[in-house]
């Protein structure tokens, strides 16, 4: 028994749990109390074994099911078994929430949930494991269903149905890129099924021009199921359609593997990379980065926002994916390996803070049943777990010393700062630049965040029925309390992970990244040149923090007085005066007002209850994804003039293609 | 290292006390320039004490994150005078934050106290809030920018590394660094919440930023809201100090320096506090919606400062 038969038992595992949950269907205790569980029991031994593939070295197994002539390969190496980390590390949190986030659904409806739900970690487990384009595009498909019927729980409301619909079309559109990818990639003897695994296409000498067409369709395809601009415009759709705890998954787990699979193809199926290729990624992951936090910034539903919080998310993992190309084929290997380490330091960082957000704004779902930011506010006073867990997922993802998102950031600068390096002219200036495009992100992403959890949490309570609201059950306390715990963990430690993650980069780059800050502090490189110690800035910001505490009660006193808020003296302040979301988003809307299509409807001045609509929409929408479905819609209502119902014309249609086909065929 | 501690523990009081002074020498020199009577050097310690004795008056919903806000607000800012180089070089603190992390300190500061002003639910605090975050991320991009043509010269992030580079190795005329230092200057008065972008002394509501979202703080909290904000400007200005007119800082261990480095920093910081005022004073404070560009003035003269860096010193 090695690791890999271990990670292909316990898919096996949630293979049989999904299964196990449609034989008992009819008891809605059990599935909660057990198959829940134990998924996420699974989930944790996954990462568990992710942990050890890490320093192991790669493994692989041949299992004699699927095609008559494909095997199905298996293959665990460091790169599948840090994503098995991310999977089963993020996995195991969010599993543990829905225990007790789907406690008052019907029982069918949870039964069939939680067989959907499994078999998408199934899938997603063996996209990381897959060693063949067949088992691949399987597991690929899995994952896209099972994710599709996940989003379409709540399938009664056309709203969802749509949704789900537009992520299942681009969904399949990039896995047919995906497809030719592979069939570009395939080893030598074309036909066979065994040119079709990854060995092969490995051993296989590929030419430029092919090499690139490959990478370009994996690039596409990737990108598809990422939400790289432009084709992100399923994901402000499908995650807020979908439950919280699947669009925690989704958005934390999901597009990771997406990452993985651009990994996989260009450092290790392909054997030439070129610089170009890093450019256009790094251009696309850039745009990306700064048009999802635009429209996040615009957002007035929680979980649109967060949505478009993980376009900008991609973004910054795609550039780094760019960088590290740009580095890597300029010789560059040290800086390769900083640039690496920093994007899948960012993958995992993003996998826990974004999931936290999203099973922390299924608390708010449930306590108040609004998505709508503007009808929210003030829940910290209800929901205090809630309020506060929340608080540290917002800290990190807006990038803020000493939490997670702030070290891949960190990383990330550290490598734009270092491209001067570089020997190809102009890249080498226009480099350093771009990385104002980060900042500005960055900057933005901050912004967003205040504007999300003051909004929500903080001020007056804008709709009274709210004040009913109440606090998470406990698993959904402890499925956050794991989330956030990460999130500390991944931002106290940078070292001791940096020092984990060399195996993914010595199978993926051949090379390491030297850290000469010891336990304590990264410094990646050198010392001289850059560091950074969390825990001591934590500690010293800490005892600070408590010294004037200390010290302004001790010299002084304590009393302090209740009363109304001043606000300058308005004595007729109600709620309606703080900022909505629409009102925080303004500014942006103001600046930015060139990237979006806004629409609004204000109110005459005479109006007795006077309304305003607001709605800011992508422009990407408008120009690429309308024409073509215009376009369809009109061809099909052409072709839709064949049909009569008429039986002669249906006659002379099988005449017509018998003689085509006829002349087709003698010549 | 002992002395290194203690060298460290030193200067970060240092900055915590001097920091009240420099916001008096400033306020002094623009009631000067505007013709008005001044107030004394010491106001602002005067209004510190005045507001840790009163009563603390809290809106009957404020939250714990209203209440805690401000002593972390002020722990920040003492973590960042502690790693930004004023009188000794190479402090033992110095390694833990670089000048990115730096920046992140300070976001992190920004971001409670723009949650804090969120937190009571008034027009003007949210109003405040927002208006505050739209300045940093326009400011943030530019300030970086800055950073980055100092640390292309020293091949570093860190601040040590920069001083020691510019002060304390052969001399050296960097032309980037002058437009950089332009760019700083914009960005740090938009940061600080000065004119033209905010204006510290104004009485007007709707023009606020900064004073709005501290309108409902009051009595020690506003004390140590205060104070941080006069250990930011401090900050900066030192930082200013350190990556563009380092000479004088003394290097690591060299105590026969330190006197030398002292009058340095007191004679920097005094021309300084008189140019702010003086900048203060012939300038207008500008519709918000020109900030955007103000600041993209800033990044593009950062910008300008690093091609010149490409172009001029291989």
């Amino acid at each position: 028994m090695n690791l890999l038969h271990w990670a292909w038992g316990i898919v096996l595992c949630w293979i049989g749990l999904a299964v196990g949950g449609l034989a008992i269907s009819g008891q809605p205790r059990l599935v909660r109390r057990l198959l829940l569980p134990l998924g996420a029991m699974g989930a944790l031994a996954l990462a568990a074994v992710g942990t050890l593939a890490l320093s192991a070295p790669a493994m692989q197994l041949v299992l004699p099911i699927g095609l008559p002539e494909l095997p199905l390969h298996l293959r665990l190496d460091a790169l599948s078994g840090f994503f098995l980390i991310l999977l089963g590390g993020a996995a195991f949190g969010v599993t543990i929430y829905a225990i007790g986030y789907f406690r008052h659904m019907p029982p069918g409806q949870l039964a069939l949930l939680s067989t959907w739900y499994h078999l998408f970690l199934a899938g997603m487990a063996m996209v990381l494991l897959a060693d063949d384009a067949y088992a691949f595009m399987v597991a690929w498909e899995v994952m896209a269903l099972a994710s599709y019927f996940l989003v379409t729980t709540d399938h009664n409301i056309p709203a969802i149905r749509r949704a789900g619909f537009l992520y299942l079309l681009i969904a399949h559109i990039g896995a047919v890129a995906l497809l030719i990818a592979f069939g570009v990639l395939h080893g030598p003897g074309a036909g066979q099924m065994a040119a079709y695994t990854f060995d092969a296409m490995r051993q296989t000498e590929h030419t430029p021009f092919w090499a690139s067409v490959a990478f370009l369709l994996a690039l596409f395809g990737f990108g598809a199921k990422a939400g790289l601009v432009p084709l992100h415009v399923w994901l402000p759709e499908a995650h807020p359609a979908a439950p919280s705890p699947v669009s925690a998954l989704m958005s934390g787990v999901m597009l990771k593997t997406a990452i993985y699979g651009l990994l996989r193809v260009t450092f290790d199926l392909l054997d030439m990379q070129f610089a170009w290729w890093g450019t256009l990624a790094l251009a696309l992951g850039l745009a990306t980065a700064l048009y999802g936090v635009i429209f996040a910034a615009v957002q007035s539903d929680m979980k649109r926002l967060l949505a478009w919080s993980s376009i900008e998310n991609i973004g910054f993992i795609l550039a780094g994916f760019g960088l590290t190309l740009i580095f890597y084929v300029d010789g560059k290997g040290a800086l390769a390996a900083l640039t690496l380490t920093a994007l899948l330091y960012h993958s995992l960082n993003h996998a826990f803070f974004k999931g936290l957000l999203f099973v922390g704004t299924g608390n708010v779902l449930h306590a108040t049943g609004e998505r709508r930011m503007g009808r929210l506010g003030g829940l910290m006073r209800y929901m205090p777990w809630t309020g506060w867990l929340m608080l540290v997922g917002v800290l990190a993802i807006a990038g803020l010393p000493p939490l997670n998102g702030f070290v891949s950031e960190w990383l990330l600068l550290q490598a734009f700062l270092l491209t001067p390096g570089l020997t190809q002219p102009y890249l080498n200036m226009v480099i350093p630049v771009a990385a104002a495009l980060v900042v500005l992100a960055a900057a933005l992403a901050a912004y967003v965040m205040v504007k999300f959890y003051g909004v929500i949490f903080l001020g007056q309570t804008r709709d009274p029925e709210i004040k009913h609201a109440h606090e998470a059950g406990r698993p959904e306390r402890l499925g956050m309390l794991w989330l956030a715990a990460g999130c500390a963990v991944l931002g106290l430690f940078p070292s001791q992970i940096i020092d984990a993650m060399a195996p993914v980069l010595q199978t993926l780059i051949h090379q390491n990244l030297v850290n000469e800050g010891g336990w304590l502090m990264v410094a990646p490189l050198s010392a001289e040149r850059a560091s950074y110690a969390p825990l001591v800035f934590l500690t010293v910001a800490a005892s600070i923090t408590l010294l004037v505490f200390i010290g302004v009660r001790r010299i002084y006193h304590g009393r302090v007085r209740l009363a109304a808020p001043w606000d300058c003296g308005y004595p007729e302040q109600d709620t309606r005066m703080q900022d909505t979301a629409e009102g925080f988003g303004q500014p942006i809307r103001h600046i930015f007002s060139a990237f979006m299509r806004v629409e609004r409807e204000l109110p005459g001045p005479f109006d007795r209850q006077p309304r305003y609509h607001g709605d800011s929409q992508d422009r990407l929408w408008f120009l690429l994804y309308k024409p073509i479905a215009d376009l369809s819609d009109w061809l099909s209502g052409q072709a839709s003039r064949l049909q009569h119902g008429r039986i002669q014309w249906y006659l002379i249609y099988s005449f017509a293609t018998l003689i085509f086909l006829l002349i087709f065929v003698s010549h | 290292m002992d002395l290194g501690v203690a060298f460290q523990i030193t200067q970060t009081l240092l900055a915590l006390l001097l920091a009240p002074l420099l916001m008096g020498w400033v306020n002094i020199c623009r009631a000067w320039l505007q013709g008005r009577s001044a107030p004394p050097l010491l106001q602002p310690y005067y209004t510190l004490q005045k507001l840790f004795y009163k009563d603390a008056v809290l809106a009957r919903d404020a939250t714990r994150l209203f209440r805690f806000a401000p002593y972390l607000i002020l722990a920040c800012m003492v973590l960042a005078a502690g790693i930004v180089p004023t009188l000794v070089n190479n402090l033992p603190f110095s390694p833990a934050a670089d000048v990115i992390a730096l920046v992140g300190l300070f976001a992190l500061a920004r971001v409670f106290l723009a949650l804090a002003a969120m937190d009571i639910g008034t027009a003007f605090g949210s109003l405040g809030a927002r208006r505050e975050m739209l300045v940093s991320f326009l400011a943030e991009p530019a300030l970086l920018m800055v950073f980055f043509t100092a640390s292309l010269i020293s091949q570093s992030t860190e601040l040590p590394s920069i001083v020691d580079r510019l002060a304390h190795q052969e001399f050296a005329i960097h032309p980037s660094l002058a437009f950089a230092a332009v760019a700083f200057w914009m960005v740090a008065t938009a940061e600080n919440a000065r004119i033209p972008v905010d204006n510290p002394t104004t009485h007007l509501e709707l023009t606020m930023i900064h004073e709005a979202m501290i309108l409902e703080y009051s009595a020690r909290h506003l004390a140590l809201i205060e104070w941080a904000v006069a250990l930011k400007l401090f900050t900066y200005l030192t930082l200013g100090i350190a990556l563009f007119l380092p000479w004088g800082i003394a290097p690591a261990g060299d105590l026969a320096a330190l006197p030398i480095a002292l009058l340095a920093l007191l004679a920097k910081l005094t021309v300084g506090g008189a140019v702010l005022a003086l900048w203060e004073t012939v300038n207008a404070k500008m519709r918000l919606f020109r900030a955007p560009e103000f600041l993209g003035t800033a990044f593009m003269l950062a910008v300008i400062g690093m091609l010149v860096h490409f172009l001029l010193e291989p």
